[in-house]
């Protein structure tokens, strides 16, 4: 057994989830320097699906590959960690205010470059836009058939891919050919840790842009240890129409943003487990809401 | 998103401390393995940075998984199908999580899969699972056996072995408790018989009270000499879950620490290969087995007054009464500032002797490979002699907080706290046995008391002592001094008397007094390297010299006539 050869599309997001008064700037846009960079959370879901095909099928590869500035090489590096084998970054002011359409055309254009894969795997929406379209764009752009709101890679044989979907009312189980692009849900099992011998294997794993703006102790490592070079490409590494490509190549545009002010200080997610509803009891009943 | 490393910034000061760039250069030999394997440091820089790393790994499965299992687990526990454990669905996935993360064998060299950490940062991750679920770090600690094999197993069992706990995830026992062979070990029965038709060692009997009995590779301790009654006629085997030959009787219905199963094991010519020498099993292999295990336990307890502590501060901070945080009264924050000094000080104590027994060890590997200089094989000796009167030490004054503190935690809470509603119910439940298994705080006491008859413990207080101080902590270094005169005062009369009787009556006493002294040190010089322990060094000098006045006044007045008194019915 060969193994699949796996790309996994991930974005690194500003963490919305714990927005503070700086989170938006005067204009309406969202400030990110004032908020952390993370791995978008549903990519994490899709690695991890991505993983068990690898622990099932050894000689499975996986790539990353993101689009984002420079410091996006940040969520390569967290793969890797995690069991990725290595990371694209796509970088280039080129991609600048890319909306959905102009970002599944940059990445539909490096995968055709890459060619050769099994199957993308994607989260299905990111936390900063919230649109669940770059994946299903992917697909169309590739020609390829696209399997959304995944919860589980059920089975895998020859070039036959079972998968268990999570839809509004109930499940669904559905077959396809590869290759094809799956999106996966935040329902879908949590990405495991990162392990502690891929993390000190690729630590110092890095961009060439990284590395000439660092001062790497160990720079002999990298002619070593191939595996420390995250490929970097630009617009002029991948085929493309400049026309299509950033600010120019997205219809999108934002007229006006509104800073919402929510009454409620604090939400909380209360999952349907009985932990979880004694605890919201509880709650009820100390604070004389019933009973 | 809780992560229990990077939220605690003692233990990345502890991580820095001084003596673990000479700990790291030894066990990395130099640095050379950087040329075998890939995930071998560079430098010390390099190593600091892996461990710092790892950690934060530690941290986040803690804060994200074990530590919100916990409650389910102790509710749960652990049960037995067809003579075998079942783990509670919680420790399943615990175990998982840490195992895909490459957390076992962090201690075991890396030609057999392990991370080849000193004893330091594994320690530290020991003290962090336990902060989550001191059930757990039962489970999970018992690597420690690893060591044991490591240190004294052949090639081959090495070999067989230690990628198994690395790579696969087995977990360990020692199988050692018997009904009749609690504290006394030398009274083990379990029998091993030479078989010559298998050319296989046979085990037969019984062993009880073994945690995580049903591990995939245990090691037991079984007497291989038959008509012998003491030590001398036990050995060391391993047995392999693989084999078949051990059923689980029951597991004990316990007070705490639920989801570490503890077993009734059954023997039935089970096989066993044997661990080094004939004969040493009790005398040499389990000695070195419980000195591993009970800095083990130390950590756990030092875990568990993290976790007490830290219930008992939100709590006090949000419960409000007469119109303010409780923790505003005198009686509340005071009992909160003891419970923190005796935190901060058991584990600067723990480290400390985690760092003592990285020297020697290390010391002992290298020692194998080469012969040592004769410097070399001097600090070995000295450090091994740190590390035996320290262990005891640490576990008896360490474990004694945390029943402490978890008794304190749930003293703030108050009525609420001995409700099942909140966790301090449950750390005190699994605090209760720190200081009673690898040896109770009375036999950590005779462990430790040749420290105190030797002189080893004054010895090494008096390097403490000669240590240069900033000038505005001058005066907490001089009331140490005169502490120390206290000490020596009660240990010249006690032993003068020149009667085993009246020092084994004043032991725990003398133990303690060199325990508070010895920690009181340690804080004053964390202090000096960083400020965030000042409040802790103040308090619990005052704290401890109480103490140490009060033990001293009890020794002052106290004759070997006075014995009798004691003893009610005999």
């Amino acid at each position: 057994m060969k193994g699949y050869k796996i790309i996994v599309l991930a974005k690194q997001v500003p963490d919305t989830r714990n927005v503070g008064k700086d989170a938006m700037k005067a204009d309406g846009t969202v400030n990110r320097a004032a908020l952390p960079a993370i791995f978008n959370p549903e990519d994490l879901n899709a690695l991890e699906q991505a993983l068990r095909i690898k622990d099932s099928f050894p000689g499975t590869t996986i790539t990353i590959l993101t689009m984002g500035p420079g410091r996006a090489a940040e969520i390569i590096r967290e793969g890797m960690f995690r069991g990725a084998d290595d990371g694209i970054l796509l970088t280039d002011r080129a991609f600048a205010g890319s909306d959905t359409l102009a970002t599944s055309y940059a990445l539909g254009q490096a995968l055709k470059k890459i060619k050769d894969f099994d199957i993308i795997i994607a989260g299905r929406q990111a936390i900063d836009g919230d649109t669940a379209q770059v994946g299903p764009q992917v697909a169309e752009k590739l020609g390829l058939p696209q399997v959304t709101y995944v919860e589980e890679v059920k089975e895998i044989t020859g070039k036959k891919i079972i998968m268990k979907r999570r839809l509004e009312r109930g499940v669904e189980i559905v077959s396809c050919p590869l290759p094809l692009v799956i999106t996966v849900n935040s329902s879908a099992p949590d990405c495991r840790a990162r392990n502690a011998k891929l993390l000190m294997k690729y630590k110092h794993a890095k961009t060439v842009t990284e590395l000439q703006n660092s001062n790497e102790d160990y720079m002999h490592l990298y002619n070593d240890r191939p595996y420390l070079n995250i490929q970097e490409w630009t617009v002029s590494d991948i085929e493309s129409n400049p026309e299509e490509l950033g600010l120019s190549g997205s219809p999108t545009k934002v007229k006006t943003v509104e800073n919402v002010v929510l009454q409620a200080k604090e939400a909380k997610i209360i999952t349907s487990a009985d932990n979880d509803i004694d605890q919201l009891m509880r709650e009820l009943i100390e604070s004389h809401t019933i009973g | 998103m809780a992560n229990f490393y990077n939220d605690n910034k003692e233990l990345r000061f502890h991580l820095q401390h001084p003596l673990m760039e000479k700990i790291v250069r030894l066990k990395e030999r130099n640095f050379t393995e950087k040329e075998k394997f890939d995930y071998a440091p560079m430098d010390y820089e390099d190593a600091f940075d892996s461990f710092d790393k790892v950690l934060e790994v530690v941290g986040e499965i803690c804060g994200d998984i074990v530590a919100p299992n916990a409650e389910s687990i102790d509710a749960e526990g652990p049960h037995v199908v067809d003579g075998h454990v079942i783990y509670a669905r919680g420790t399943q996935e615990n175990i998982e999580a840490l195992n895909k993360a490459g957390l076992m064998g962090m201690s075991l060299p890396r030609t057999y899969g392990g991370l080849n950490f000193p004893i330091v940062p594994y320690i530290m991750a020991a003290d962090i699972v336990s902060r989550a679920d001191a059930g757990f770090v039962n489970i999970w600690g018992l690597q420690d056996c690893a060591e044991t094999i490591n240190e004294f197993a052949s090639e081959e069992q090495k070999a067989k072995y230690l990628p198994r706990v690395c790579n696969d995830g087995d977990t360990m026992a020692m199988d050692l408790t018997e009904p009749d062979a609690g504290s006394d070990l030398q009274a083990v029965q379990l029998k091993a018989t030479w078989d010559e038709k298998k050319q296989t060692w046979l085990l037969n009997g019984v062993k009880r009270f073994i945690t995580n009995g049903d591990g995939h590779i245990s090691l037991v301790l079984a007497r291989s000499e038959a008509g012998t009654k003491d030590g001398r006629g036990l050995s060391m085997f391993i047995y392999d879950k693989k084999n078949g030959g051990v059923t689980v009787r029951r597991i004990e219905h316990k007070m705490g620490i639920i989801g570490s199963p503890t077993c009734e094991l059954v023997f039935k010519d089970a096989p066993g290969e044997l661990v080094g020498d004939r004969k040493m099993g009790l005398i040499k292999y389990v000695m070195a087995l419980m000195n591993g295990a009970r800095l083990g336990i130390a950590a756990q307890s030092v875990g568990v007054c993290e976790a007490a502590y830290r219930e008992g501060l939100q709590y006090a901070k949000e419960r409000m009464q007469f119109g303010k945080a409780i923790i505003r009264f005198p009686a509340v924050y005071e009992m909160l500032a003891t419970m923190k000094a005796k935190l901060d000080a058991s584990r600067t104590l723990l480290y400390e002797t985690a760092r003592f027994v990285d020297m020697y060890k290390t010391y002992m590997h290298i020692s194998e490979e080469r012969k040592l200089e004769k410097e070399e094989r001097d600090e070995m000796k000295q450090y091994q002699k740190l590390a035996d009167i320290f262990t005891p030490l640490v576990k008896g004054m360490a474990s004694e907080y945390s029943n402490q503190l978890a008794y304190d935690a749930i003293q703030i809470h108050g009525g609420s706290g001995f409700m099942k509603d909140y966790p301090v119910e449950r750390i005190y439940r699994d605090a209760r046995i720190t200081s009673i298994y690898e040896g109770t705080t009375q036999l950590q006491v005779v462990a430790a008391i040749r420290g105190v008859t030797t002189g080893a413990y004054l010895a090494q207080i008096r390097e403490y002592e000669a240590e240069k101080v900033a000038p505005e902590l001058e005066y907490m270094h001089r009331s140490l001094i005169i502490l120390t005169d206290d000490y020596e005062q009660a240990v010249k009369k006690v032993t003068a008397s020149n009667d085993n009787e009246f020092v084994d009556f004043h032991a725990r006493r003398l133990v303690e007094m060199a325990g508070h002294i010895i920690m009181s040190y340690l804080l004053l010089l964390d202090t000096n390297r960083d400020r965030m322990f000042l409040k802790s060094a103040k308090n619990y000098i005052a704290f401890g010299k109480a103490q140490v006045k009060a033990h001293a006044e009890f020794i002052r007045s106290s004759e070997l006539n006075d014995l009798g008194m004691y003893k009610y019915e005999m």
